[in-house]
């Protein structure tokens, strides 16, 4: 439980107002809501889980409340990330949630940091706050916020989603497991999609993200039983919540200092082996792909090794629809394999990653092909805008 | 060592579970054994329901397992049984597919997630034991266990497969 001093903490008499149905409740009161604004929680990340406890922490009345992001709205954020409105696109999201976070309450000071949270500048970043609360969407940063919160002794409310699911929890808090406890090490690279890569329903991110603003409170207001030790499993589907309990690892390594957290994660051997595949791939760009169309080469094989769904959104025309998944099983092998006859084979996905790894595939059952570079993004962005970008 | 499965696994065999309550469920848990420096890991890639096939023959044919005092006519209520010549079939295809067995699960109908003294003397080493406890119908628990090496049941930590 934090310890402020409450006696300089005054409320005016329109924050009277503004938290009444707080004040009224006896487990927060005039104490709690003293405790809320003397309070300072640092949110690494304002996207798809901090635009949700952004918008509550701030409407609770926590008196300090810092931002760390350097990215910008894009509208692909906007069917979740609801800090950020259709007017912000393509401005830095700090100021989005800041304008948005002082038109819900004026009474927080908000600090911005347009950085990435590095090994260099974390510790310096989170000293002066009570509270991390972890919004990212990548291993390298995840460890980076547990392992800083850990040599800082600073509760990290923890929360993920993909899809369908969501978890949630509270690291490092009153001597309970942290990160390192459930996962000693980060998956392997691209083992793991992001949101960005396998979807995620929107409305998930509002779940998940109240829960860790529900946390957060609970941790300042030193009321109720936190989500620490336990991980909070949430399905939207099945609309059920089931726990996993987290234990401290008897055997944990002692954190003494930050590392680097890329080369942890694999990430610089992971690009330097997807260098070396680009390298070893042969590569036709969007715009060959679309003279070569036209010109009626009619040796062509194009296959397309997205999902269905994806395929229902956008084609580029004459493409065969052969899921990668398929490829990855044989059954899309052999179906390739069928329809080649003789034919050149050139394969397409959304961004390029996808098609390259079924053409890995497809080699070692000694067909080769070419990759469309860029995939059908590109091929909405160079060649043909009608074809929409997702 | 560390069981990991994806939350999907575990809401199909709580389902499972569920499912054929009052009675036993029982499965087997396929994939891949990770062992580092730091930790090993059982990961689970496929969670394959079985048919409980406990009848008087299986229990005539244990008999000789099983002491005389837990050899009281059982019934799937309280015990499962997963023919050998489908765990055998099971483990062919599992390798087919570069994963081999890791576990079995099954459920206890309105008793505790612990394993039983007939778990036990059935239990193979290496393997994990996954146990769902269902009090009338709704799951309460899930615990999972391993042999050490006097043959006597351990707790083993289940964690589900880390997400961004």
């Amino acid at each position: 439980m934090l310890n402020p001093n409450l006696d300089e903490i005054q409320l005016s008499r329109e924050e009277y107002e503004r938290y009444s149905r707080h004040l009224i409740l006896p487990e927060v009161g005039l104490e709690g809501q003293k405790r809320l604004k003397a309070a300072s929680v640092l949110c690494i990340g304002t996207g798809g889980l901090g635009s949700p406890l952004l918008l509550y922490l701030a409407a609770a009345g926590i008196g300090r409340i810092g931002i760390v992001d350097f990215d910008v709205v894009d509208s692909s954020n906007l069917q979740r990330q609801v800090i950020h409105g259709t007017s912000w696109v393509g401005k830095p999201k700090i100021q989005s949630a800041k304008d948005r976070i002082l038109e819900i309450n004026p009474y927080c000071q908000v600090d911005l940091y347009e950085t990435r949270l590095s090994a260099e500048n974390a510790l310096g970043l989170m000293e002066s706050y009570d509270i991390v609360v972890d919004g990212t969407d990548n291993f390298p940063t995840r460890y980076l916020v547990n392992d800083a919160c850990v040599l800082l002794n600073k509760p990290n409310v923890y929360g993920s989603i993909f899809r369908f699911e969501g978890q949630a929890t509270v690291f490092n808090y009153e001597d309970g497991p942290n990160y390192r406890d459930l996962y000693p090490e980060p998956p392997p690279p691209g083992l793991v999609p992001s949101c960005a890569e396998g979807g995620v329903l929107g409305v998930l991110c509002g779940i998940i993200g109240t829960i860790q603003a529900t946390e957060t409170i609970k941790i300042i207001l030193g009321q109720g039983h936190t989500l620490s030790g336990r991980l909070l499993l949430y399905n939207a589907l099945s609309m059920t919540f089931r726990e996993l309990k987290l234990r401290p690892n008897p055997v944990r390594p002692v954190i003494e200092k930050l590392i680097d957290y890329e080369e942890f994660c694999g990430i610089p051997q992971a690009r330097a082996e997807e260098a070396k595949r680009q390298m070893e791939m042969q590569e036709i760009t969007v715009k060959e792909l679309k003279q070569l169309l036209d010109s009626g080469a009619e040796d062509i094989l194009l296959i397309d090794v997205r999902n269905p769904n994806e395929y229902q959104i956008a084609q580029i025309p004459g493409a065969v629809l052969v899921p990668l998944p398929d490829i990855e099983q044989g059954e899309g092998v052999a179906k390739i394999k069928e329809m080649l006859n003789g034919h050149r084979l050139i394969a397409h996905c959304k961004m390029g990653g996808r098609s390259a790894k079924a053409l890995a595939l497809l080699k070692e059952a000694g067909i080769e092909g070419t990759n469309v570079k860029g995939g059908i993004t590109a091929w909405s962005r160079e060649v043909d805008s009608s074809v929409p970008e997702y | 060592m560390r069981l990991q499965l994806q939350p999907e696994h575990l809401y199909l065999i709580e389902a499972e579970a569920i499912a054929t309550y009052p009675n036993e469920c029982c499965g087997l848990l396929l994939g891949k054994i990770n062992r580092s420096p730091s930790q090993s890991l059982k990961q689970v890639l496929q969670v394959r329901p079985m048919i409980n096939q406990w009848d008087d023959a299986a229990q005539d044919w244990l008999a000789e397992i099983l002491p005389p005092d837990a050899n009281h006519q059982r019934t799937q209520r309280d015990r499962y049984w997963i023919n050998p010549k489908d765990m055998l079939e099971a483990q062919r295809s599992a390798r087919a597919a570069d994963q081999d067995i890791v576990g079995i699960y099954h459920s206890h109908p309105d008793h505790v997630a612990m394993p039983s003294e007939c778990d036990r003397l059935l239990a193979w080493s290496g393997y994990s034991y996954l146990i769902v406890a269902v009090q009338r119908g709704s799951v309460q628990d899930l615990l999972c266990w391993s042999l050490d090496e006097n043959h006597q049941f351990q707790p083993e930590e289940v964690q589900v497969y880390p997400a961004l």
